[in-house]
């Protein structure tokens, strides 16, 4: 598998190999895991078990009122008096859109044994892409607003992608105006920032008919703040800071707020139709998989 | 004890002036904060701490750390507590020791200082001299070379008597003209020469006084009162209560000395004297011939007993009384009297009066004696009776053979009457004793008259055997010895019948004169007048008895004045006719403790050992360090359990080891398993023989049987505990030590919770454990403390032969068959048509026996014999019967009289072919 590094005007030639050369031996790695991951969810055609639009037979009806002559399959009806119409299963492609933030938040990990937040979201991400690639799906990457392909190319571009997006911020904010009308979208973050921005990002997506699936990562400690004594909190870029002298003391109104922020999320994902999930970095990436393509095909439906 | 602190290096403890400055420094400073990086971080922003914490330090933390601080700077800077002091001075050295009996206690305590002083002094180039004031040395008081001194030091011995006032004064005399300082060993008892000696000792120069505070324990001479014996045990200083046993010593009948009788002493708080009564039968009374306190090496912790305490047995035998007996009339009347006090009379007839061997057998006007009395009665007199005879109307009237062995002069037929009223003469007085005489010194009562007597023939020994006459020249008491005893006659009736003696106070002296009766404990100073008393034992200052040898005698002058010292040391004298002992301290003495005027510098004898407290004070340092950790984990929130355990388990692996961790593993070993354990005797080749015997029976019990015990332990009885063992092996050795009085109330509660001991004098019994073979009489010592029923020889029924192998023999080494056990109570009878007795529950306590079984038990690490056993298959055999032997014994201490159940009866009976 090749990757061609991205081109950057202001290094030079030894140094654009040396990262295309780091990027890339990266990059299999996180494809690799991606399909073992994406391995997991047996999957069969991508079919809407439905009839419709495709290649494969569904199913032989009885002709109806308005069936035209030209859909009549002559060699059925032959065999009977009624007449029928064959039918094939709809096989529709998709698009489905991806935002994985990497935003600085997302780099943290609070134990060793746990990969940061975003090294899961890459993996989880990239597993989606490489499933939909198989049920024949379009997808694309909305953080940099590539349009949805389908194909081992798209595949070996959004991995490119992942791993070499690193933002500057310490939150990332959804960018909705890229979403195609109609599709399906994918956001993948801590949702630790701004809420107003995702609140923004996600009725201007259902106003345009995208509908999809919130992945809220999020690591352990996050979730359980186990911090004690006198404690400077410092952002993962260290712009904002925080000092308190009993940490303890304040963990209680810390998940206090974490569970407003989740409610928060959820409320603004039924309202508007999406789904909801939150993952923590301890628990298998599988899990979350899973449920994540189920709810892909579901909201489909 | 501050006074006695030191430090090394004290100007370290100029250090602690930089406290207070930490103290402000330490307060400003706040525990540093943590930083973190936390994506949470948008959610806590506009938090706000809900306590305010106070940004310093709190002050018992700063105090904690204080102390650490405080604590390592002392600790560093060395702190000794007891240092050594260097006696610094000049000139020469006296060191004078009171070499009291109470300063025998720790005598060699007190040479090892004066050893110290005097090398100090060798050192210092100090010319020195030691001197013994009960003892002083004649001469010049002389000072040589410290070194010199120090090896005359073996000859300096303390002395069984105080310093006496007399030698003393001449000695201060020779003290010389130099000046010199002196240290003055006292042995802490108060007495008159005191404060002239200190004095004579002030005027010379500087004086320290060393002493002890140990009480002091002395006796006083016993004394027999009311029936009983009362010794006083007087101590110094009076403290708290305390006990003491005192031992009455004698001789046993086969003459080797030993404890006659046991009696605590027990002083009441703050008293100084307690009275311990005795009463003893009068057999073993008149064996004591001392009394002594135990564990007290000193000859004030003796009182040598004399004839004062002994009281004699004296038979009375009267002529038939064929008249109607009137009390006064009674020729044994005044007799009684004078002596149911001071003896023990009694009465029969007169071949049953001998059979009790009495000491003195009084016959009044007994006549004639049948022949077979006779020669008996020679016999008794012959082995040192005294047969004592009074005259009266029968031997008057009797027809006595002229050379009757029995009298001692030849008695003219008829008597004489004077001064009755049929006769012309005046009733005659007593003439004043002789010098030969052993009334010598009596005084006469100008009231004793004699009216008649019997008058012995004119005789050329009759002068000599005379020892009292009339004042016409007739004897009136005669005497002669006959082999060891002797024969005394009374020419008078021990009535008052013929004569007012027996009315008078002279007839009871006579009688003790006589030591007929038992004499006062004082002797009166005229009754010594003339009379030379040679010493027979004398006391050293340890209250060691010992021969006298042959010192000279002592004129009784001497003896009545003279206080104990070197011209009359103490002991036993013997007299004439009795014997006197002479004590160190005299009935009524007092023990107090020694006084010293205010200036007079007093030190105890033990010299306080040098205790470097550099490493306790850092050990507290460390753990109050450890205790900041903590402390500031707490304060910051950061102590969680682990942290805690942490910090603890550090500062208990780093405190000093106070753990006994090597008990535990031997308490583990020893209950883990079954095992056999034996008593250590210090003799290592007779401990390697139980270590192999235990070793190979257990090997044994493991094969044979269901008991897989472990290898055997060795225990000594002062340090280990004892109830984790079935079964004790005791080995006699002649050598061993005798247990403490701990260790045996150890043993005691062994036997008592179900242990077995299993004694073993590996004599082959041949002395049947009475006292004739040393192992055996070694054996009795060791076991009289211990709480053992009644033994008996294993009867054929005991459960031990059928525990688990039938046997009837118990052979070790040696095949002899008795060994001893617990007696079967006396009601044990066996059932009809039964082998065995309905035996009494439990195991035996002790087995008792001489087989030397461990030598025959013994296997090399091979597993063969190690000692050989008896002679070719014999022998073997013997082997294996003393090894089925072992495992019964093992068998029947596991397993108790489970065997002695009578459910088991119809099986052993067929395994006994019946």
């Amino acid at each position: 598998m090749s990757q061609t590094a991205p081109t950057d005007p202001a290094s030079t030639p030894a140094g654009l190999r040396h990262r295309a050369e780091a990027h890339a031996s990266a990059f299999p790695a996180l494809l690799a895991q991606a399909e073992h991951l994406a391995a997991t969810v047996l999957l069969g055609d991508h079919g809407r078990k439905r009839a419709g639009m495709g290649d494969e037979f569904w199913q032989y009806r009885p002709t109806g009122h308005g069936d035209g002559l030209r859909d009549v399959d002559w060699r059925r009806s032959a065999r009977s008096d009624a007449t029928f119409v064959r039918q094939k299963e709809w096989q529709a492609a998709q698009s489905v859109m991806l935002w994985v933030d990497d935003a600085m938040s997302m780099s943290f990990s609070g134990g060793k044994d746990r990969p940061t937040k975003g090294h899961r979201a890459r993996v989880i991400a990239m597993a989606l892409c490489v499933l939909l690639n198989k049920g024949g799906e379009r997808f694309g990457l909305a953080n940099r607003g590539t349009p949805p392909r389908r194909g081992e190319g798209q595949l070996g571009r959004i991995a490119g992608h992942l791993m070499n997006a690193q933002g500057e911020a310490d939150y990332g904010t959804p960018n909705a105006r890229v979403l195609p009308a109609g599709s399906r979208a994918v956001f993948i973050s801590d949702f630790l920032g701004d809420p107003k921005e995702v609140e923004m990002a996600l009725t201007s997506a259902t106003d345009r008919g995208v509908r999809g699936a919130l992945v809220q990562v999020l690591d352990p400690d996050e979730e359980a703040f186990p911090f004690d004594g006198r404690t400077v909190f410092e952002s993962m870029s260290g712009a904002i800071k925080f000092e308190t002298l009993k940490a303890n003391s304040l963990r209680d109104a810390y998940l206090d707020r974490l569970k407003q922020r989740k409610a928060r999320l959820q409320d603004l994902a039924r309202k508007t139709g999406w789904r909801y999930m939150c993952h923590h970095t301890n628990d298998p990436a599988a899990k979350s998989l899973m449920w994540l393509y189920q709810s892909l095909e579901r909201g489909a439906a | 004890m501050i006074a006695n602190l030191a430090f090394t290096t004290p100007l370290l403890l100029i250090a602690l002036a930089v406290l207070p400055i930490l103290w402000w420094l330490l307060r400003a400073v706040p525990p540093a904060p943590i930083k973190r990086r936390f994506p949470g971080i948008a959610l806590l922003l506009g938090l706000n701490d809900d306590e305010s914490q106070t940004d310093t330090t709190p002050w018992w933390l700063l105090l904690l750390r204080m102390l650490a601080v405080a604590a390592f700077i002392i600790g560093f800077a060395g702190p000794i507590l007891n240092p050594e002091e260097d006696r610094a001075g000049s000139g020469p050295l006296l060191i004078a020791m009171d070499g009291s009996w109470a300063s025998s206690r720790d005598w060699s305590g007190r040479i090892s200082r004066v050893e110290d002083l005097l090398a100090e002094a060798g050192r210092e180039g100090r010319p020195a001299a030691v001197v013994v004031l009960s003892e002083p040395t004649s001469g010049e008081l002389r000072f040589q070379s410290a070194d010199a001194v120090a090896a005359t030091l073996a000859g300096v011995q303390p002395r069984a008597w105080e310093p006496n006032a007399a030698t003393l004064t001449d000695w201060y005399g020779r003290l010389g003209s130099t000046d010199f300082e002196t240290i003055w060993f006292s042995d802490g008892l108060d007495r008159a020469t005191r404060t002239d000696t200190l004095a004579a000792f002030d005027a010379k120069g500087e004086v320290t006084i060393i002493e002890t505070a140990r009480p002091i324990y002395a006796l006083t001479p016993a004394v027999f009162k009311d029936g009983r014996i009362s010794v006083t045990a007087l101590r110094s200083p009076t403290s708290a209560a305390h006990e003491l046993t005192l031992l009455a010593m004698g001789p046993d009948p086969n003459g080797v000395e030993q404890v006659l009788a046991t009696a605590t002493a027990e002083f009441t708080i703050g008293a100084d004297r307690a009275e311990v009564q005795l009463d003893l039968p009068s057999e073993l009374r008149n064996r004591v011939n001392r009394f002594e306190i135990q564990g007290t090496r000193s000859a004030g912790a003796v009182t040598l007993t004399d004839d004062a305490l002994k009281r004699r047995e004296v038979g009375l035998l009267s002529g038939r009384d064929d008249q109607e007996a009137q009390d006064l009339l009674s020729p044994l009347y005044y007799l009684n009297k004078a002596l149911v006090p001071t003896a023990d009379l009694i009465e029969g007839v007169l071949q049953d009066m001998l059979l009790a061997s009495p000491d003195v057998l009084m016959l009044a006007d007994v006549a004639t004696v049948s022949g077979a009395e006779r020669d008996a009665l020679l016999d008794w007199v012959d082995e040192g009776g005294m047969l004592v005879r009074f005259a009266g109307p029968r031997t008057a009237s009797a027809d006595i053979e002229r050379n009757d062995p029995l009298m001692p002069v030849r008695l003219r037929a008829g008597g004489r009457s004077v001064g009755g009223a049929m006769s012309w003469g005046e009733p005659k007085a007593l003439r004043a004793f002789t010098r030969d005489s052993p009334f010598f010194g009596l005084t006469i009562p100008e009231d004793v008259q004699v009216s008649s007597q019997v008058v012995a023939e004119p005789d050329p020994e009759l002068a000599e055997r005379t020892i009292a006459s009339l004042v016409d020249g007739t004897p009136l008491v005669t005497r002669k010895s006959l082999g060891d005893g002797q024969i005394i006659l009374f020419h008078v009736t021990s009535n008052a019948e013929w004569s007012t003696l027996p009315l008078s106070g002279l007839f009871v002296q006579m009688l003790e004169r006589l030591a007929i009766s038992t004499r006062p404990a004082e002797i009166a100073a005229e009754d010594l007048i003339g009379t030379t008393w040679v010493p027979e034992e004398t006391l050293d200052a340890f209250g060691v008895v010992r021969d006298a040898g042959n010192l000279a005698g002592i004129a009784g002058e001497t003896v009545a004045e003279t206080p104990i010292g070197a011209d009359l040391p103490p002991g036993l004298y013997a007299g004439e006719d009795r014997r006197l002992a002479m004590n160190v301290l005299p009935s009524d003495a007092e023990l107090s403790p020694s006084t010293w005027p205010a200036g007079v510098t007093v030190e105890g004898i033990l010299v306080a050992e040098e205790t470097p407290l550099m490493g306790a004070l850092l050990s507290a340092a460390l753990a109050l360090l450890l205790a900041d950790i903590l402390a500031s984990l707490a304060l910051s929130g950061k102590l969680r359990g682990a942290t805690a355990a942490a910090v603890v388990l550090v500062a208990v692996t780093s405190m000093p080891e106070m753990s006994n961790a090597q008990d535990d593993a031997r308490a583990l070993q020893a209950t883990s398993d079954v095992v056999l354990a034996y008593v250590k005797t210090g003799d290592p080749k007779l401990d390697r023989v139980s270590e192999e015997g235990l070793r190979g029976l257990s090997v044994s019990l493991f094969r044979r049987t269901s008991i897989e015990p472990a290898d055997p332990l060795e225990v000594d009885l002062e340090t280990d505990e004892l109830s984790f063992y079935p079964l004790l092996y005791w080995p006699i050795t002649e050598s061993q030590p005798t247990p403490s009085s701990q260790a045996y109330s150890k043993l005691n509660r062994y036997l008592r919770t179900g242990g077995m001991i299993l004694f073993d004098t590996r004599d082959g019994n041949i002395g049947g454990f009475g006292t004739s073979t040393p192992l055996g009489r070694k054996l009795q010592a060791l076991a009289a403390p211990l709480d053992i029923p009644a033994l008996e020889p294993i009867p054929q029924d005991h459960v031990l032969t059928r525990t688990f192998y039938l046997l009837q023999d118990f052979p070790g080494r040696f095949s002899s068959r008795d060994i001893w056990v617990e007696a079967a109570p006396a009601d044990a009878e066996a059932a009809e048509g039964l082998p065995f007795r309905d035996l009494n529950d439990g195991v035996t306590p002790v087995l008792i026996g001489g087989n030397d079984w461990a030598a025959a038990w013994a296997r090399d690490e091979r597993g063969n014999p190690r000692y050989p056993v008896g002679r070719g298959f014999g022998g073997e055999r013997q082997r294996e019967l003393a090894i089925r032997f072992g495992v019964n014994v093992v068998m029947h201490v596991l397993t108790g009289n489970y065997k002695s159940d009578q459910v088991h009866v119809p099986a052993l009976l067929e395994r006994l072919g019946n």
